[in-house]
């Protein structure tokens, strides 16, 4: 067992009268001194703009900003560090795909395959790339427990599909896809695969060639690291071909009144000042998370969610959502007779801190049946302590609607 | 003092909610209108058959919350028979009750009073009144509470 609480200031605080019990980490995880050091530390001795000046704050502060890209690119298996972009987060990498690899790729006709199971920002963005392009989004199905139709995905992949684009994690149930299949079947017919990690980066091990994808995108946000941050990784030969997205300083090799020529990836990608600090915190995340015992890691992982499933199932009109195996510790459910929104209150004054709404995923709730669910997830920081709240508080759920 | 869970969820508002009063459709209507709060997915109809100005039947349908149901519910409750200015007169005294910028005895409604202590839900508790608003007004679309 791992017992990293501590190292959490947030987590030390009461809210309503009662210890905070935080079990929204999904949506954004809570930081560890680490990290919060490291960005404070930036700002106090090394900060500078980067890639310019030869002062020594300047030299510093690239060499930080480089460090961090080299700690990414080891974290996912990466075979370069200049296959490491950075961009604000996941959101900001599946909109830098739809832009560049959709000019240069995708035309009238083409298609491009989604899975039922996508956060908004891995679908939008394509919605709107396709209505742009005149192509067609097509979505491959779940089952009722969430889980992909892999027969259905294969079926969808066809002769004018340019990209899979589909999440490793289900945010709203926790799903974990079988990514290494999607991947094999996408690549028998020769599309490229982008891969959402914004969920699974701080739950699994991430090999980006292991898994043989061609782009993957996470947020430092989700684990442990700072806001407004986050990596897309692109295979070198593609982030070479595409286009850049957005322009100005930092991402040109020289320019004229008339015209300007690029740099090489990454910096192709990284127009304008990037958020150095930040992914120097990004970079003290990874550290943190390397420097865990993953196996001891992984276990508490498991342990809290059976704990939780187990904890969960006891409650007299709880109904559970997600499927049975294959999924990271993301409880979603939905309480008999009473709105989500009520639940999610009740638990707050509990001091019990989780999600509510429809969790960025309508169209999945939609086809599951349910339009709006209340979602608990867990982090490394969680503990038994923290489930045995979250049941006494949905006792009390039922006591104020009984 | 800290806020209970029944601050908020007073046993009326419960019930209220729960059981929520004149909801369903009303095919005498005249007048509608649509509420949304896109960040909950609360989404209500409020319909109405006015006459010489009054409202003489009211009725809702929807989804959402306690709040959001059981301040409709009392709402339809409050309103019937109504004049137009009237009823102005009301929406305001409830909006200033449930922000926490009066206090008052309304009846039924005063056990939306707790609202006042969860900024975030006053949109779920003025959202049916919104539409009655609209309802009244004639405004077209739907109205939400982030507009």
């Amino acid at each position: 067992m791992i017992d990293v609480r501590g190292e959490f200031p947030a987590l030390a605080q009461r809210v309503h009268d009662r210890p905070l019990v935080y079990l929204d980490s999904a949506a954004t995880s809570q930081k560890p001194r680490a990290v919060i050091d490291a960005l404070s530390r930036f700002y106090s001795e090394d900060n500078a703009n980067v890639h310019r000046g030869v002062h020594a704050l300047a030299e510093r502060a690239t060499a930080q900003l480089e460090g961090a890209r080299a700690k990414v690119q080891r974290f996912i298996g990466a075979a370069r560090a200049d296959e490491i972009v950075f961009v604000r987060g996941v959101t900001e990498a599946v909109n830098l795909l739809a832009h560049s690899f959709g000019r240069a790729r995708v035309r009238r006709g083409d298609e491009i395959l989604v899975t039922a199971l996508e956060h908004h920002s891995n679908l939008v963005p394509w919605q709107l790339l396709c209505r742009e392009a005149g192509a067609t989004l097509r979505v491959a199905g779940v089952d009722q427990s969430g889980e992909l139709r892999l027969e259905e995905l294969s079926a969808m992949l066809g002769p004018r599909t340019r990209l899979l684009a589909a999440t490793h994690v289900s945010n709203a149930l926790g799903t974990i896809t079988p990514m290494a299949q999607m991947v094999e079947l996408a690549h028998a017919r020769g599309v490229p695969v982008f891969i959402d990690g914004a969920q699974a980066a701080p739950h699994l091990p991430i090999d980006v060639q292991r898994l043989g994808c061609d782009f993957y995108a996470l947020s430092a946000h989700k684990m442990y690291g700072p806001m407004g941050i986050g990596v897309l990784y692109g295979r070198s030969p593609l982030l070479e071909e595409l286009p850049p997205w957005q322009s100005g300083g930092e991402m040109v090799s020289a320019v004229s009144f008339a015209e300007a020529s690029w740099q090489k990836p990454p910096h192709k990608f990284e127009a304008g000042t990037p958020d150095a600090a930040a992914a120097v915190g990004l970079g003290a995340a990874v550290d943190w998370l390397q420097a865990l015992d993953r196996d001891a890691a992984a276990a508490h992982e498991r342990d809290l969610l059976a704990y939780g499933l187990q904890l969960l199932r006891e409650i007299r009109g709880l109904r559970l959502l997600g499927p049975l195996r294959e999924r990271v510790g993301v409880l979603s459910f939905t309480v008999e007779g009473v709105h989500p929104h009520d639940v999610g209150t009740v638990l707050d004054l509990e001091g019990v801190a989780v999600r509510t709404g429809h969790l960025c995923a309508q169209p999945l709730l939609h086809r599951l049946g349910v339009p709006a669910v209340v979602r608990a997830s867990l982090a490394l920081y969680n503990t038994r302590n923290d489930l045995d709240a979250l049941a006494a508080a949905l006792r009390k759920v039922r006591e104020t609607f009984a | 003092m800290s806020a209970t869970a029944r601050d908020l969820y007073q046993e009326l508002l419960v019930e209220h909610g729960r059981h929520p009063r004149n909801f369903g459709l009303l095919p005498s209507a005249n007048r509608s209108a649509e509420g949304s709060n896109p960040l909950c997915g609360d989404e209500l109809v409020v319909r109405l058959r006015v006459r010489d100005g009054r409202i003489e039947e009211i009725a809702f349908q929807g989804q959402g919350c306690a709040v959001s149901i059981a301040s409709a519910s009392m709402m339809t409750e409050a309103v019937k028979g109504l004049a137009a200015g009237e009823i102005e007169a009301l929406q305001q005294r409830v909006s200033a009750l449930v922000s926490g910028a009066a206090e008052g005895s309304l009846g039924e409604l005063s056990s939306l009073s707790g609202v006042s202590r969860f900024p975030t839900r006053v949109k779920c508790a003025l959202l049916a009144w919104r539409a009655l608003d609209a309802a009244i007004s004639g405004a077209p679309g739907t109205v939400s509470t982030e507009l």
